[in-house]
């Protein structure tokens, strides 16, 4: 029996709604695979590095871990100085660049009239979008002489006090793990700095006024009010400025002096893990380059921890915020 | 008494204040004196040259086959990693944006936003360059594919992100009134949705591309180097910052001179871009706040 246009419509519309049901469970497929690929890649690049180190890894993981001889002859490694090195310079510049991130953003949200704000921040933003060979070559050609000129005074002044004494002892080689802990203060800055804004902008205004009429000081104000408020933040903004440090390549290789010692002085060159494998991967082969692989596979888990405390904190805010 | 605290509370304020503006005079002082030494040596060093050799020259070529490669490697990047990204960004923001799964990508899409390049270029030394040698006997062993792939690893967060912020910003009564239409979900996202995105999809994508043109490390053992002019993506390629790289190890200052006039070129393209996406998001967000 024929149908009747309005027959047809339903059916039309029935199988048209199927169709379309389809398409859409194609599309959240497709939408779906995309976003697990993200996943993968983290996945991966753990898996990977365990995969391609698993020569120095699973042999003598213990030695690995603690030894600190590097002898690409013997086939001899330890990952003692590129750890040692890594964390050290990772330190300072964490030591150097969260007094002043910090003075940047309490200069950008409470005390610059507001035409300036903007401006300044963009600046110290700009900071960020410099790629990190610029600051290797920076780095290299103009803040290690630069560092070379005032280590003799560093080592005349600080090096003669009792207990940091050790710190600043040595020849002015310009090169080592200070200099290249300040070169990644100067790169890890912008993103300390950006996080503490944004959640110091967060505090509600009401929290402040009360505070200011009760007679406090503007730092007064920043110091029991602001800071404690957003405590957890600050603290993930850090570790995301630490992660970022770990895992910094180029600037440090160019700076950091490539010598595999684990010293007292930070004037002495050192060695990271990153600027080992950017120094070293190409010329390496067999056990060498497993060797590396292992420590590309060690910063990554550590950076992951870093990285996961980081956001762990972050999102503590965003929480109470959303509360 | 009172008035001695008062006057050390005040003190202490003023030292505090001065402080932090001394901070900002030093974070702006490295930055000035960062660009200011980069466009001195850069701009001493820029010569017709650098655009027409390569650098097999060494010291009497340019930087030729190093534009070419990095603008092929990073537009090889950008076709990776724009589609994926911007389909996962609206994955996040509109499939599953109060989802468990939805939550655990985005926490993981930004901890892969900081994760260590250097690291992602081993891995896709081990997952791409070994295998590729093995299969072809050593033929073929770092290529520029495997170049794009690292770089794609970097841009790719970053487009998710963004996109997967930018979504979030279109009204819900966009989606509802769309939906009222009974046009099926996927249309409304990609007609509607993305549509109403686009200048915000597209600041991820530039901003993306302003990170990973800078990128050295993920690209000295996928892409390698090459001193000679190459547009073939399984050859060995060389691009800008491991022409920079290698230049500065060299002891040569004449070619420091060209690795500043690279270094140069780079910074430019990437401030230019950030600055440009802060003025297409400005832009944006004014539109829908």
């Amino acid at each position: 029996m024929s149908s009747t246009p309005a027959t047809n419509l339903a059916i039309d519309a029935d199988q048209r709604s199927r169709i379309d049901a389809r398409h859409d469970a194609w599309f959240r497929g497709l939408l779906k695979f995309c976003a697990l690929l993200v996943l993968a890649a983290l996945l991966g690049a753990a898996l990977s590095t365990l995969w391609g180190g698993r020569e120095v890894l699973f042999k003598d993981g213990f030695h690995f871990l603690t030894s600190d001889t590097w002898n690409p002859v013997t086939d001899d490694y330890g990952a003692l100085a590129p750890i040692f090195g890594t964390l050290v310079t990772s330190l300072i510049a964490l030591v150097l660049a969260v007094p002043v991130s910090f003075g940047i953003a309490l200069f950008l949200t409470e005390i610059a009239p507001t035409w300036l704000r903007g401006p300044v921040a963009t600046a110290i933003e700009l900071l960020a979008s410099i790629p990190s060979i610029i600051y290797g070559m920076w780095g290299l050609f103009v803040f290690v002489p630069f560092m070379a000129s005032i280590e003799p005074t560093l080592s005349d002044t600080l090096g003669k006090l009792p207990l940091i004494g050790k710190l600043f002892e040595g020849p002015p080689l310009g090169l080592g793990l200070l200099t290249a802990g300040i070169v990644l203060a100067v790169m890890i800055l912008p993103f300390i700095c950006s996080v503490m804004r944004e959640v110091f902008q967060t505090v509600p205004v009401r929290l402040k006024e009360s505070s200011y009429a009760l007679g406090s000081t503007t730092w007064e104000v920043v110091w029991d009010i602001v800071l404690p408020y957003t405590r957890s933040a600050v603290i993930g903004g850090i570790f995301l400025g630490l992660g970022r440090a770990l895992g910094e390549t180029m600037a440090v290789t160019f700076v950091l002096g490539n010598a595999y010692s684990i010293t007292s002085s930070l004037l002495m060159p050192g060695t990271s893990i990153s600027s080992s494998i950017a120094n070293e991967f190409n010329e390496a082969v067999g056990t060498h380059r497993s060797a590396l692989i292992a420590l590309g596979f060690l910063l990554f888990v550590v950076t992951f921890i870093v990285l996961l405390i980081a956001r762990l904190m972050l999102r503590q805010l965003a929480r109470r915020e959303g509360n | 008494m009172a008035s001695s605290v008062y006057l050390r509370r005040r003190a202490v304020n003023v030292m505090a204040l001065a402080l932090s503006a001394c901070a900002t005079v030093l974070g702006l002082v490295f930055l000035a004196w960062i660009l200011w030494v980069t466009l001195k040596n850069g701009f001493s060093a820029i010569s017709p040259r650098l655009f027409t050799k390569i650098t097999a020259y060494a010291e009497q070529g340019g930087l030729s086959n190093a534009i070419v490669g990095s603008l092929i490697m990073d537009l090889m990047a950008l076709l990776i990693c724009a589609p994926i990204g911007v389909l996962a960004g609206t994955f996040l923001a509109e499939y599953a944006n109060r989802t468990r799964l939805g939550a655990t990508i985005r926490f993981l899409n930004d901890i892969l936003l900081s994760a260590p390049s250097i690291v992602l270029g081993l891995f896709v030394y081990v997952i791409i360059v070994l295998p590729m040698s093995n299969l072809t006997h050593g033929e073929v062993s770092f290529s520029a594919f495997a170049g794009a792939v690292a770089l794609a690893l970097i841009g790719l967060p970053v487009i998710v992100r963004t996109t997967d912020e930018m979504l979030q910003l279109v009204p819900g009564t966009l989606r509802e009134a769309t939906l009222s239409l009974g046009i099926p979900q996927w249309k409304m996202t990609v007609q509607v949705l993305m549509r109403a995105a686009t200048s915000g999809i597209v600041t991820g994508v530039l901003l993306a591309l302003a990170r990973l043109a800078g990128e050295t490390a993920p690209l000295l053992f996928t892409a390698f180097g090459n001193n000679f002019m190459t547009v073939h993506p399984l050859d060995k390629m060389e691009s800008l910052p491991v022409a920079i790289y290698q230049y500065t190890n060299d002891p040569s200052p004449d070619l420091h001179a060209i690795a500043w006039a690279g270094a140069l070129l780079i910074t430019l393209f990437v401030l230019a871009l950030s600055l440009l996406t802060r003025m297409l998001f400005t832009r944006h967000k004014v539109r829908y706040d």
